[in-house]
């Protein structure tokens, strides 16, 4: 019989495993039918009430059911519960038809290569990889990837209090109404871009000080005929070795406007001292310069870093040309430092973004505002989000603020990753 | 002395003084008498160490049990280290050394998913310790930080890079597997980045508060960063000296690590930096 890779493909797709046996790799062949069987054993038996349980969410919730002469509690569907199994099941699905179409595509690629009648195994140590990924890959998978499928789900449901609390009540697919409540509805919009513009703004400042802060620092300390230059360095590097909660926490007391050290001194010169995190404005100055304080050590470091690295000539033949100070630092160390921290800056950027800790734990958000729903003037998208879901249970509108910032990000993310250096050329360093 | 350089020591000193002024204050005001935040003196009048030992002693007025916080936070920091490290170093020598299918579009993967904060999806990852039956379990979080390790592991490969590949290749005519060129010849030329991953991993999960305060619900199971947290927001500034020596505690011994292995932070941050 003549191998044919046509009649292979055309096996497999009838059954996984009869490809393989018909280019007798019988061993394969076994090992994808028994997957096959196994699969539709459990897509058809167990998974199916899970999978249904993922379009209807459940339809019978918490209710009063006469028995014999009392009324009993009993319990309903619990929505959350089913869609999380729902998830996984077809989590499952998809991995056995994955397998479903990797085992038609082997039939089809073993079958040509035994028509041109090369050996039949391509020579595979190719497992070994896969073998280092395989725990890192499941963590990965339930505790990363689930956690956004199941999030970006939740944001099509009316998941939130107090009407739609498991196990209470049931939980619905809604669709795009949640998006529509937080773009169109005025009390969630109006919070929704309002703590928007802050975060975009908060961004920047932070971005944009830290980093200045930071490379003035470091060329304050790199100058010639400044002594001790590791002691600086180290003295500098204090506040970025703190643990930041600590110092936050602390910082809190500092700026506390009755009783905090900043205020009181203040006061022995005879001034009223200012609302330091009371005020909204002063509250949003006072996160901003707090950030430089932990902020401005990790931008020195690189800094100080590359600055070792550009080469002395370009200054000499600066210093041939006559050139002024102002002029070195143009048109060499700017140019040089820019280029270096590109990606880095971006990076601090979108880690402003998500600043969780510096808005948490210095203001809470605070103060707190009539104008917002559920968040205050300090409040980040992501600090507000924790806030819906930790302390106001509003699941669906905070699963849809975290799409939106995902989408951010990962817009950022692929920019970023299509101009690191190190991926377009990695392979030119072996 | 020039005026220049003058003028630069005097911005210098400036910088130092308010870089280590909260640290000071809060240093000097552990060992002040009284507990309020207030007081007129920098430096105290009085000195006490009463702080230090209330810190270990059960109140019935106040739930504070410090040292369970502190064993807590040191369990789930240790666990999350070793493990993370290990997750983060395999992962990156299976994207440095070979080359298999979809290994560019799941580098890319780890990338987006690496800069996604793994709190945006905290709901999720609640539900999911809730179904296993982990919720308010210290355990829990060793979990979830090491379940994410692998998507840091960019610094790592960056560094496996520039191993060079003629290393490996002596050793495979020398008939050494896989495994053995990892144990034997990667590790212990990776000691610096082993060391910058360890002490991140170490660090991160020393002062998480996020997933910390979702977790974990009964004060006995809180890590320092939930209890101390709690300590200001609900008791304000009439526990502050109280609050003044538990930071130092914690503190003290992070901050005296990472000064003492500053040189591998440096060259890690420098290291990941340049390769993005």
């Amino acid at each position: 019989m003549k191998p044919n890779a046509t009649v292979a493909g055309w096996l497999s797709v009838l059954c996984a495993g009869l490809g393989q046996w018909y280019n007798r790799q019988y061993a394969k062949a076994v090992m994808f039918l028994i997957i096959h069987v196994a699969g539709i054993y459990l897509a058809l038996g167990p998974l199916l009430p899970q999978l249904k349980g993922l379009v209807t969410l459940g339809v019978k919730g918490q209710h009063f059911e006469k028995v014999g002469k009392i009324n009993k509690l009993v319990p309903g569907d619990h929505s959350v519960f089913m869609m999380i199994y729902g998830v996984l099941a077809a989590l499952v699905v998809v991995l056995f038809v994955l397998s479903y179409i990797l085992n038609i595509r082997d039939a089809v690629v073993v079958g040509r290569r035994l028509e041109q009648g090369r050996y039949r195994d391509a020579a595979s140590s190719s497992a070994f990889p896969w073998l280092l990924l395989a725990i890192p890959f499941l963590g990965v998978l339930f505790f990363t990837i689930m956690p956004i499928v199941f999030t970006s789900l939740i944001a099509f449901t009316n998941y939130a209090s107090p009407n739609h609390i498991p196990p209470k009540n049931l939980v619905d697919w809604v669709g795009f109404a949640t998006f529509d409540k937080l773009f169109n509805m005025n009390v969630w919009s109006s919070t929704f871009t309002g703590v928007l513009t802050w975060t975009i703004i908060w961004a920047i400042l932070a971005t944009v000080t830290c980093y200045f802060g930071g490379i003035l620092v470091a060329l304050l300390i790199n100058q010639k005929g400044i002594k001790f230059k590791g002691f600086w360095r180290m003295l500098f590097i204090i506040p970025y070795a703190i643990p930041q909660f600590v110092s936050l926490l602390i910082m809190r007391n500092i700026l506390n406007d009755k009783f905090g050290p900043l205020n009181s001194y203040f006061r022995a010169f005879g001034l009223n001292g200012l609302p330091w995190l009371n005020d909204p404005f002063w509250a949003k100055v006072s996160v901003i310069v707090v950030n430089m304080w932990i902020g401005i050590p990790v931008t020195m470091v690189l800094v100080m870093g590359i600055l070792t690295t550009i080469p002395n000539d370009l200054y000499e033949a600066a210093d041939v040309d006559g050139a002024s100070p102002w002029m070195k630092f143009r048109n060499i160390t700017m140019p040089y430092v820019l280029f270096a921290t590109a990606p880095i800056l971006i990076t601090q950027f979108v880690g402003n973004i998500n600043n969780f800790n510096v808005i948490y734990l210095l203001t809470g958000g605070a103060p707190a505002t009539m104008k917002y729903n559920n968040a205050g003037e300090t409040d980040l998208l992501v600090t507000w989000l924790y806030k819906l879901t930790l302390d106001f249970n509003q699941y669906n509108i905070a699963a849809a603020v975290a799409i939106l910032i995902f989408l951010f990000i990962a817009t950022f993310a692929i920019i970023l990753f299509r101009r690191t250096r190190s991926f377009k050329e990695e392979d030119m360093i072996q | 002395m020039k005026p220049k350089i003058f003028f630069s020591y005097l911005l210098l000193g400036t910088i130092g003084v308010v870089a280590l002024y909260p640290a000071l204050w809060t240093i000097l005001s552990s060992f002040r008498v009284g507990n309020s935040l207030f007081s007129d003196h920098f430096i105290p009048v009085e000195w006490t160490l009463d702080h230090y030992r209330d810190l270990f002693r059960a109140r019935s007025t106040r739930q504070i049990p410090y040292a369970n916080w502190y064993w807590n936070t040191l369990k789930v920091a240790t666990f999350s280290m070793i493990i993370g490290t290990l997750i983060q170093l395999l992962t990156a020598y299976a994207f440095s050394r070979f080359r298999f299918k979809g290994r560019k579009q799941m580098l890319m993967m780890v990338l987006v998913l690496g800069m996604f904060p793994g709190f945006l999806s905290i709901m999720a990852v609640f539900i999911i310790l809730n179904t296993l039956g982990l919720l308010d379990n210290t355990w829990a979080l060793v979990l979830v930080y090491s379940a994410g390790a692998a998507l840091g592991m960019f610094v790592a490969k960056g560094f496996f890079d520039t191993i060079p590949r003629s290393l490996e290749e002596a050793a495979r005519m020398d008939g050494a597997g896989h495994m053995t060129i990892f144990i034997r010849i990667i590790l212990p030329l990776s000691r610096p980045i082993i060391t910058y991953i360890s002490l991140t991993t170490f660090a991160g999960a020393w002062v998480d508060f996020i997933f910390a305060r979702a977790i974990l619900r009964t004060p006995e199971n809180w890590t320092l960063a939930v209890g101390l947290w709690n300590l200001v927001d609900s008791y304000n500034s009439t526990e502050f000296t109280l609050f003044a020596a538990g930071c130092v505690l914690v503190a003290i011994p992070i901050t005296a690590l990472f000064m003492y292995t500053q040189r591998f932070l440096v060259d890690g941050l420098t290291a990941g930096a340049s390769k993005g």
